[in-house]
This record gives structure tokens, C-alpha cells and sequence, in this order.
């Protein structure tokens, strides 16, 4: 084993008080194409005249990340890519609760309402001020298209207020950055293990942004198949957090449900096992709901870390990285950390508030994107169906 | 009404197949059932038979899929909607004017959908992997493909 990384039960904290001194980004031309951003090449153009080298020095420059793609509300400041700032996240999941699921009219709302006051507690904890701001970075998809469009609009208007750039980023790619904001000695390659309510996908990271997605899920995603086993079993939303808490009294091999597609190839399949679990309700209803859920979160999370297991071996990885909601599971964390002991890998488990959505990724991946590719052009909008970049 | 019986999600994905030989842009599929029941895989069968290659995944976190085969089929999971204004959301019409639009749990939006519609419902049967398509023909357009839809499911016992 080169080493354990992760920190289980390691919260972010909020405001970091380090080392506060951003380096305001230097003073550059306004131009017609910056305006209107109709035009990326020119707008990439003047970027790159007016950018200094973007080196050790500007590795204090602080970014403003902006995530708003389910129902979260979350805003952020990180320097260099790296440093977190300060991040607020201030979640709907109440609002949600009684409908079993993020209501998309419900979350548009709530970010309207929550979105200034949670920008404005960033920059305060963050103690720097509006002017400090480099760039301003927001989550532009995969989400709810009404929700997204709130984040993206805001982050576009403080842009143009500012006179600073605009970064559109990919959620995925946000979640793909998250570990290093815990981790920053992280070695690649890694394969990652990105599971949420909305995706489930194997990606292998090679560099900052460079990866590939070898397999995802052809149904239903992980974090789905735990909210929707617990909306059958009447444990309420979501289901992630209430089924672990179960399972810790349960018996995980107390029923054998399928682990669908584990010996063949890197996809994933998760619509099967929501169908056994309930099968088995249906026959058994007296079963308990402990040994039930135990045993529905251990196939998960078992085909999800044999995958991952084979794939790092496959590709040579140093390690296995958790992300995104589902990674917040204890049982999931507790597989990948047995996996990479007898593997020899290094375990990366990112904090809670690492895992589950955030504007810090969303920041971070807006600074190694903007050192990439520049400022994206304001035309640039919401795409609820957009896909990970393949690189 | 035609009632079919599968014995498994395999079945249950030829079903909706056999369905979408009959399908035509501007149709819309109405999915009933409980969790588990096999709407998602009816819409598998579905797809694959129009020709689309993507994999159909459940549209339950971004309510609408869209994927392009010999038609545009729209997949949506309306069961977290929260009355007419989330339904208008969807830009609805918009969807149905350029492709064949499955809802799965549209049961509860059937005031905003078209009159003319199929109505598919999906119910547990005996064995754990058994289940019964009661599928009915709803609206002039969908009475009168009545006779092809009744023989494009020929293959399926009838209940």
C-alpha cells in the first residue's frame, strides 16, 4: 500500500483564514468581443495578449465558483485553483423531502431566492473583496435546466459587473477536481468513482484535465436506485443517508441481490437491482428493513469497487478516488479503502462536503479550465444534457 | 384494450418494440406502473426498435431524454412534477411536434396531455419477473391504428 489519503470524517471548514492575499488579476483591455461575447476567438485573443504567464505567481489568484445544477445553492471562492477560501452551501433538501425528489419548478425558486445571500456570505468569509475577484466560474451542466440557469446567469452578470472572466463549467468535470481541494499531494492517474443521484460513471483521470469515462451507467444511477429502494420501503428522501444508517444494523449478506454486469466490461447497472429489491419486498414482507437495506447498499457498492478495482489494475492507476453524493456512503468508503489496501493503491475519500455538491470544485475547475481554454464567450449557456468532456 | 404478459425485463423491452412499429412522429405513450415494474425497459425496447443506438437511461433526475432514431424519441419522467407550470416547463408541444414523447407516471399529468394518446400500464404478475401490459388505445388517431397495434402484439399471450 503507498499510502492512505483519504480522511473520512474530515469536514471542510468554512473560511479558511490562510493566507488571504489574492493578487487582483492585472489590468487588461476591454474588448468590444468581451462585451458581447460573440466572438471566442477574438475574445480568446485578447485574453491571451492581456494574461500574464499564468505561473507559480498567479497562484493565489481567486476564483468566484458558482453551482446551482440540482438543489443546492452553493457559492465559493479558492485561489489558485487550490486554496478554499471560503464555501456556502445552502441546501433545499427539506424543500424536496416531501415530494421524493429534487421538484425542478421547487429548486429554480429556491436558487433565485438564496443565490445573492450565499454569494454575498462567500465573499465575506473569504475576506477579500469584490475587486480581489479574478474570475467568476459556474456549473453551466449537466443539471435542471431551470435551476443551472440561475447560477450561469448570475455568474455572467457579476462578470460583466466586474470586468472579469467568465467560466462555464462542466458538473462533472467540477466533481472530477474535488478530491485535490482535500488532497493536494493527489498522484495521478487515478480511476475515479463518480456516483450521485443523477450520474454513475468509472473515469480514468490522468492529468487535471485530462481523462477518459470508461464506463457509466446504462440505467438508472446508483444514487438513484438508494432513493428510489428507500421510496419503496416509505424511508423518505433521500434515500442514501437514511438506507446507511439502516444497513449499519443489518446484515449485508443476509439476501444475495444481483450484482448486474459485474464481470463484464465497465459499464454499470442499477435498474435490476431496485427491481429485485422490491421483488423481494413483495414476497417477503416481513423481512427487516436493516437486513433489506444492508443488503441492497453492499451489491452497490460491491460492483462499484470491483469495477474500479479492475479498472485501476487495467490502467495502471495509483489510485481509487471517490466523488460526487454517493461517495458519502460509509459502506462504499469502507470497500474502496479495503480494496486499496490489498491493491497496493492509494485511497482517496474526500470529506462529506467535497463529495456531495459544492461551488469549491466548481471554482477549481474554472481555474485550470481558464488557464486551458480562457474565458468562455457569455454565450455560452446552460446545457442540462451535457456530457463529460473526452480529452 | 390489448393485454399482454411478459416473463421478463427482455420481454418486456420486445413489448415495446412491437409497439413502435405502429409509433409516428407527434405520438405520445403514456407509462403506468409501479418502481420496478419495467418502464424504462418498455422505453428500451422502444428506442432500440426506432433505431437508436445511445443507451436509454432513466430520465428521472433530468425529467426529458432525447434521442435520435429513424424518429426523435422523447423519454420523460414526470413523477416529481408539481402541477401545470413544471408540465409547461417541459415545453410539451414543442416535444410532441417533432417526435414520439413516452412519459413515464404521466398518469398524473393526463390533464395536460394530448387526447390522443396510448396508454401503456405496467402491473406486477405472479412470478417476480412476470408482468402484465394492459395497453389502450386513447383518441380518434390511436382507435384507429387499433387493428395493427392488436396484431404487432400478436406474439404476446393475451390476458
Amino acid at each position: 500500500m503507498t499510502g492512505f489519503r483519504g480522511r473520512a470524517d474530515r469536514s471542510v471548514p468554512l473560511g479558511v483564514p490562510a493566507e488571504r492575499i489574492a493578487r487582483p488579476w492585472p489590468e487588461r483591455p476591454v474588448s468590444a468581443a468581451n462585451k458581447s461575447g460573440s466572438d471566442n476567438a477574438a475574445l480568446r485573443d485578447a485574453w491571451e495578449q492581456s494574461a500574464p504567464a499564468l505561473g507559480p505567481a498567479s497562484a493565489t489568484t481567486a476564483i468566484l465558483g458558482i453551482e446551482t445544477s440540482c438543489d443546492e445553492t452553493a457559492a465559493a471562492v479558492v485561489a489558485g485553483g487550490q486554496q478554499v477560501l471560503s464555501s456556502v452551501v445552502s441546501s433545499q433538501v427539506d424543500l424536496h423531502a416531501r415530494y421524493g425528489g429534487v421538484v425542478p419548478e421547487v429548486a429554480g425558486r429556491a436558487h433565485v431566492v438564496r443565490m445573492v445571500p450565499v454569494v454575498s456570505q462567500a465573499l465575506v468569509e473569504s475576506a477579500l473583496d469584490d475587486s480581489d475577484i479574478a474570475a467568476v466560474a459556474a456549473t453551466v451542466g449537466p443539471g435542471l435546466v431551470g435551476a443551472l440557469l440561475v447560477g450561469v446567469s448570475a455568474a455572467k452578470a457579476l462578470a460583466l459587473v466586474w470586468d472579469v472572466p467568465f467560466v462555464a463549467v462542466n458538473h462533472l468535470e467540477a466533481h472530477l477536481h474535488a478530491a485535490f481541494l482535500d488532497e493536494p499531494s493527489l498522484e495521478l492517474p487515478v480511476v475515479v468513482i463518480l456516483v450521485s443521484g443523477g450520474h454513475t460513471m468509472l473515469v480514468l483521470m490522468e492529468d487535471r484535465l485530462r481523462y477518459r469515462v470508461l464506463g457509466a451507467t446504462v440505467d438508472d444511477a446508483a444514487g438513484e436506485a438508494f432513493d428510489k429502494v428507500a421510496r419503496y420501503m416509505g424511508l423518505g428522501y433521500p434515500g442514501g443517508p437514511v438506507i446507511d444508517r439502516l444497513s449499519v444494523q443489518g446484515a449485508p449478506d443476509a439476501i444475495a441481490f444481483p450484482r448486474a454486469m459485474l464481470h463484464d466490461g465497465w459499464n454499470f447497472s442499477f435498474s435490476g437491482l431496485k427491481t429485485s429489491v422490491i421483488n423481494h419486498l413483495r414476497r417477503n414482507p416481513d423481512s427487516t428493513a436493516e437486513d433489506v437495506a444492508a443488503s441492497f447498499q453492499e451489491a452497490v457498492a460491491d460492483v462499484l469497487v470491483a469495477k474500479a478495482r479492475r479498472a485501476a489494475a487495467a490502467h495502471h492507476a495509483r489510485g481509487l478516488c471517490l466523488a460526487g453524493g454517493v461517495a458519502a456512503n460509509s459502506r462504499l468508503r469502507e470497500m474502496t479503502l479495503d480494496a486499496c489496501t490489498a491493491d497496493g493503491l492509494a485511497a482517496y475519500l474526500p470529506s462529506r462536503a467535497m463529495c456531495t455538491d459544492n461551488a469549491a470544485m466548481v471554482a477549481a475547475a474554472g481555474w485550470w479550465r481558464l488557464q486551458a481554454d480562457g474565458p468562455s464567450p457569455l454565450t455560452v449557456g446552460a446545457d442540462p444534457s451535457l456530457s463529460l468532456p473526452e480529452s | 384494450m390489448i393485454a399482454c404478459s411478459t416473463g421478463d425485463v427482455d420481454e418486456t423491452r420486445a413489448v415495446g418494440g412491437a409497439v413502435a412499429a405502429v409509433a409516428a412522429t407527434g405520438d405520445v405513450v403514456v407509462l403506468v406502473g409501479d418502481l420496478g415494474a419495467g418502464k424504462t425497459a418498455f422505453v428500451q425496447g422502444f428506442a432500440a426498435a426506432l433505431g437508436v443506438t445511445a443507451a436509454v437511461t432513466s430520465p428521472t433526475f433530468t425529467l426529458a431524454n432525447r434521442y435520435q432514431g429513424r424518429l426523435v424519441v422523447n423519454h420523460l419522467d414526470v413523477y416529481r412534477f408539481d402541477g401545470p407550470d413544471e408540465v409547461a416547463d417541459l415545453a410539451l408541444p414543442e416535444l410532441l411536434d417533432d417526435g414520439v414523447t413516452l412519459v413515464e407516471w404521466g398518469d398524473t399529468i393526463t390533464a395536460d396531455l394530448p387526447a390522443d394518446r396510448l396508454s401503456v400500464t405496467i402491473s406486477f404478475g405472479d412470478g417476480p419477473d412476470d408482468r402484465r401490459l394492459d395497453v389502450e388505445c386513447v383518441g380518434e388517431s390511436w382507435l384507429r391504428r387499433s387493428p395493427s397495434l392488436r396484431a404487432a402484439l400478436e406474439g404476446w399471450p393475451r390476458g
